[in-house]
């Protein structure tokens, strides 16, 4: 197959044609700053709050609760540290989980090392929270609750209800990062109890470098970047206006289509770990069964370098991953493989697959004939899988 | 035909960039890799000059990969790294011996793990930029031969490759001089060119070797004595870890004329003490052998025996001793031979092998 095969739509997705077409007049004519008064401006600021209004519809948030930001790591930055500023006085206490982002991990690490204490709740070996360690571990002192609505390596959707139920029955702020859920599942923020919540506009077809905080009324969080007045005064610099158009517009189709291209995602993807269980020997699938987003599938294959598979599938044109994407593009043993328990040998061979709408049956057909081959071959030039095979023969 | 398949180890520096460049204009499928083996964050925000496998040389690499036009990758042998060469090392020092954590590094890291997944994704060779040339000899053995500026020849650091691992190696820059690398990069317009050389230990960046140790084992290091050959107390060490034979600074002994350490006694944890004539020793044993364009040693030959990576070499006569011992007697006598240290042995240019240096027993 000479066409590139895109299979790590939770690293990041393309921009919808709609959505860079309705981006495109805020570059060139519509440039005004929507802070200045005359009217050539003021159509900016109708784009801002018509895009802050379809969010807000989208999560039945109030208009006024979402702030944008430029993307899943400041929202989720601006919520932690924030509200660890504003309840100090109340306690100093945070509950987070063993399977987080980095973006909510190494905030947390920041806050330990500034007076702040952290429980890290266990997930079972499906990667679902433990709520009644979540529960143990409430104190007088807890004032935040930050559990990821959906995980960004194995797909896992957390009992999001129910912990926001725990919170509020606790009287403890409740946020999630649901930068891989906003778009591919319906979110309440009021059914749910959520307090905050984190998204990332290029995680469902939208431009990259914007996203928003949901942040409920009547919190008392403050600035995280500091300056002008605009957002409400919560958040400081001239909108990024070209990008908000853009997330609203994406935002606008993703609640549309949401229904619709969830199943047929989880068809295809189903047939994928179908697949893939059934003719690829010592394959395990990481992640709950059902329980999962529709789009992912997480694999490990014992016996090879997860790394290898990558490149080799690279050359194929397939473009997948281990898990998540970092800086460097290189493979440390995943904190979420090594949280549901998997050993480090494995955890470090994983490969996560992430489907989009345009992703094909006969795409991911091809691929999995691909994966066949590639494990079968570095199983034939893997020792460790010799001595397996010897072993077991015996 | 398809095209040989080669991995190149990058650095982003201009030895192993223009590596990947020769190689891709002889006509190679060049695939760039750089290897992440140690870094943790904090490390990353404090990295001034990156050496081989920093952070900062992967955004080199890469730069320069987009550059070349080739594909370009990052592996991870953080694992294999820590287990081969920063475990070894604490190891060494702990027993009282010298190590050259790079030596290991290249044996274990580079050509045995990298080597292994490049085949794996089906490359037949990797490649480096090492200033050394594989050669094949009329005895249909492979070994190394010193690069084309004795200057900067990297051979010393290599001995230790097997001939499996040789005959997969290319290292094309070994034909150049430095200069003339240089002089490629500028021509190719490759931002690296002057790129200063990496020369400390890469993951000891503040070269504080005692504070690593420590920090890395966990292990208490105890205080003990200085004592003169014969026995004699003369004084008080920091701990073991802090020396290193033939140093002279920083022993704090007043002694009315300059002393320097002869050897370090890991058993009773004593630290010996000596006069300038007694660092001189003219024979070591070696262990760990590894032999390259013989075989194996049979009987005795004479050969130019390096002691460590700046000495300029020194004739001596070899033996075996035993099943994996060498016996090198020198016709000078050399200052500060160093247990842990490799001793490589040259027939003039060519590579015969070389081992680890063996404290006396």
């Amino acid at each position: 197959m000479d066409k590139k095969i895109y299979l790590d739509n939770a690293a990041t997705t393309a921009t919808r044609p709609e959505v860079v077409e309705a981006m495109l007049p805020y570059f060139t004519e519509m440039f005004g700053n929507p802070s200045s008064i005359y009217e050539f401006a003021s159509q900016n600021k109708k784009a801002v709050d018509e895009a802050r209004t379809t969010i807000a519809n989208s999560l039945n948030a109030e208009i006024s609760d979402i702030y944008f930001t430029a993307g899943g790591s400041e929202s989720d930055n601006w919520a932690l540290i924030a509200t660890a500023e504003a309840y100090a006085s109340k306690g100093k206490h945070i509950i987070t989980s063993k399977i987080e982002h980095h973006a909510i991990l190494h905030t947390c690490e920041y806050l330990e090392k500034n007076g702040f204490e952290v429980t890290y709740i266990d997930v079972d070996e499906d990667g679902i929270l433990k709520l009644d360690e979540l529960k143990k571990a409430i104190r007088p002192t807890t004032i935040l609750i930050s559990i990821m609505f959906a995980n960004n390596e194995i797909g896992t959707i957390q009992p999001i209800k129910e912990i926001g139920e725990i919170a509020r029955e606790n009287n403890i702020l409740f946020h999630t990062d649901a930068v891989q859920a906003y778009g591919q599942l319906n979110i309440d923020v009021n059914a749910l109890n959520i307090d905050m919540l984190s998204a990332s506009g290029h995680k469902f077809n939208g431009p990259k470098g914007i996203g928003f905080l949901y942040i409920r009324k009547g919190l008392k969080l403050k600035s995280f970047i500091h300056g002008g007045g605009q957002e409400r005064h919560r958040r400081a610099g001239t909108e990024n206006v070209p990008g908000i158009v853009g997330l609203g517009k994406a935002a606008e189709i993703a609640m549309a289509t949401l229904e619709e291209r969830g199943q047929k995602e989880a068809a295809l993807r189903d047939m994928l770990i179908q697949r893939v269980l059934t003719e690829i020997p010592y394959a395990r699938l990481n992640g709950h069964r059902a329980k999962r987003l529709p789009n992912n599938a997480n694999f490990s294959f014992q016996f090879i370098e997860g790394e290898s598979l990558l490149i080799m599938l690279d050359m194929q044109n397939i473009c997948a991953s281990s898990g998540s994407a970092c800086t460097s593009g290189s493979l440390d043993p995943s904190h979420v493989l090594l949280a549901i328990g998997l050993p480090h040998e494995i955890a470090h061979g994983s490969l996560r697959l992430t489907l989009s709408h345009n992703t094909t049956e006969e795409e991911i057909n091809y691929t999995v004939d691909k994966i066949k081959e590639i494990v079968a071959k570095l199983r034939s030039m893997s020792p460790l899988y010799e001595d397996y095979v010897k072993n077991n023969l015996r | 035909m398809e095209k040989k398949k080669v991995v190149v180890g990058m650095s982003g520096g201009v030895d192993s960039s223009v590596a990947a460049y020769l190689l891709k204009k002889a006509g190679y499928d060049v695939i760039g890799v750089t290897m992440q083996i140690w870094q943790d964050e904090d490390a990353a925000a404090q990295e001034e000059s990156g050496g081989c496998c920093g952070l900062s040389a992967v955004d080199d690499a890469r730069r320069v990969a987009n550059a070349l036009e080739i594909p370009y990758y990052v592996m991870n042998f953080k694992r294999e790294f820590k287990g081969s060469v920063m475990d070894y090392f604490a190891e060494e020092y702990l027993k009282g011996n010298t190590p050259n954590p790079c030596i290991a590094c290249n044996r274990y890291v580079k050509w045995e793990s990298l080597l292994k997944r490049s085949l794996d994704i089906g490359a037949e060779y990797i490649a480096t930029g090492h200033y050394a040339r594989v050669v094949r000899l009329e005895n249909g053995r492979y070994t190394l031969m010193k690069s084309a500026t004795a200057a900067k020849d990297q051979t010393y650091a290599l001995y230790n490759l097997t001939q499996y691992q040789l005959a997969h190696t290319l290292m094309p820059v070994g034909e150049y001089t430095k200069d003339e690398i240089r002089e490629i990069a500028k021509d190719i317009n490759l931002r690296i060119a002057n790129k200063p050389d990496s020369q400390e230990i890469c993951f000891i960046p503040d070269k504080d070797y005692a504070k690593f140790i420590t920090e890395y084992t966990g292990e208490e290091v105890k205080e003990g004595n200085f004592v003169t050959p014969e026995g004699k107390v003369i004084g008080k060490h920091k701990g073991i870890i802090h020396y290193t034979v033939g140093q002279r600074k920083g022993l704090n002994l007043a002694m009315g004329h300059p002393v320097f350490v002869l050897a370090i006694r890991p058993d009773t944890n004593e630290v010996v003490i000596g006069n300038a004539d007694e660092v001189y020793s003219n024979k070591l044993y070696a262990g760990n052998l590894n032999f390259m364009s013989i075989e194996d040693l049979e009987g005795e030959m004479v050969v130019d025996a390096k002691i460590r990576y700046s000495h300029k070499g020194s004739k001596c006569t070899i033996r075996k001793v035993g099943e994996d011992k060498v016996e090198c007697v020198f016709e000078e006598p050399q200052r500060a031979i160093t247990p842990g240290q490799a001793v490589v042995f040259y027939d003039g240019d060519y590579v015969v092998g070389g081992g680890t240096i063996l404290r006396d027993e």
